[in-house]
């Protein structure tokens, strides 16, 4: 889902570079209350692991590939202002060693992934974790539909800079349907490399994992 | 549960492994986006990016001619450069300052 360079005229690649700009600004503040010594290592693993599956695109359909987009995996593992915070800089390294998205369209690509999906894929594990019982093996349940929710959003984000300002005409409704329903498909294999994921570290370090201690804290439990 | 050592060092590893080796059976068809555009028209308002001269552009590495290499080299290479990256960035954010200095 990284926008090419011309896709979107001037004045909507302003708008969300500025947009973009803000909320990782926001994101900044944020990881710096949240993030100490133990866990910013997790969020650069988390960055390092979320450029690594990038490169694996799967097929979803004829002729279609998807790839992951790991904002829900990021804020579950690390909380959503230092994912916001991983994905920006994966789309940097992609956009400045890779050539992946173009500069100019890079703030659109940012709002949309780092941002749009971070954010949305956050609040439906929140939404979902809230109605699971409060077990470990919940979270990566939990996790999983925010990651199947989030890359439809993050494309209908897109189809919205499109409605915008996009240098073509072709109607926005079509663009809508199709996006969406590709990005549908896109969302499951999404949801189970969020997972999986997830409930690896979970495995191994539950204590790391920002989407289960938060939950617990109110409740004391310690786990050992 | 793992230690932090084997914890950061076997999933470094995983992702080392994911995108210098597991990279070359990926998809090469378009992503969404890039399929929606081309079926309904809009791909070709694609400009060439800015950026498209840099020396692993489209994941691959410059004068190497075996794919598997050209790509698995561009793979380790992001992997390395995110870490470096995400590494500071995350340690200069996680640094609480002892005195109102920051």
């Amino acid at each position: 889902m990284h926008i090419p360079d011309g896709f979107l005229d001037v004045q909507t690649s302003v708008i969300f570079t500025g947009l973009s700009a803000a909320g990782v600004a926001v994101a900044l503040k944020g990881a710096r209350t949240q993030l100490d010594e133990k866990t910013a290592p997790l969020a650069g693993l988390t960055a390092v692991f979320i450029f690594a599956v990038q490169m694996l695109n799967f097929p979803v359909a004829a002729g279609t590939s998807g790839h992951l987009l790991g904002g829900a995996l990021a804020a579950v593992l690390v909380g959503p202002w230092a994912a916001t915070l991983a994905l920006t800089i994966v789309l940097l390294v992609q956009a400045f060693l890779f050539a992946d998205g173009g500069l100019t369209a890079l703030g659109a690509s940012t709002f949309n992934m780092s941002i749009v999906g971070v954010w949305v894929g956050y609040g439906a594990f929140l939404l979902v974790r809230k109605i699971l019982p409060k077990n470990k093996a919940s979270i990566p349940v939990a996790a999983a539909i925010g990651g199947f929710v989030s890359v439809p959003m993050a494309a209908f984000s897109f189809t919205l800079q499109y409605a915008m300002g996009a240098t073509a005409t072709f109607s926005t409704s079509t663009v809508l349907g199709a996006m969406v329903g590709t990005h549908v498909l896109i969302g499951i294999g999404e949801g189970l490399i969020t997972g999986l994921t997830v409930s690896a570290v979970i495995a191994s370090r539950s204590d790391l994992v920002y989407g289960w201690k938060n939950n617990n804290q109110s409740l004391e439990i310690r786990n050992a | 549960m793992l230690n932090n050592r084997k914890f950061y060092i076997s999933g470094f590893i995983a992702s080392l492994f994911l995108a210098g080796v597991v990279s070359f059976y990926a998809s090469s068809h378009p992503d969404g986006l890039e399929k929606v555009a081309e079926e309904i028209g809009f791909l070709e308002t694609a400009k060439e990016n800015t950026n498209a001269g840099v020396v692993f552009s489209d994941y691959g590495t410059k004068g190497v001619d075996n794919e598997r290499a050209s790509v698995g080299i561009a793979g380790v290479i992001g992997v390395l450069g995110t870490a470096v990256v995400a590494g500071v960035a995350f340690k200069l954010i996680a640094r609480k300052p002892k005195d109102k200095k920051n």
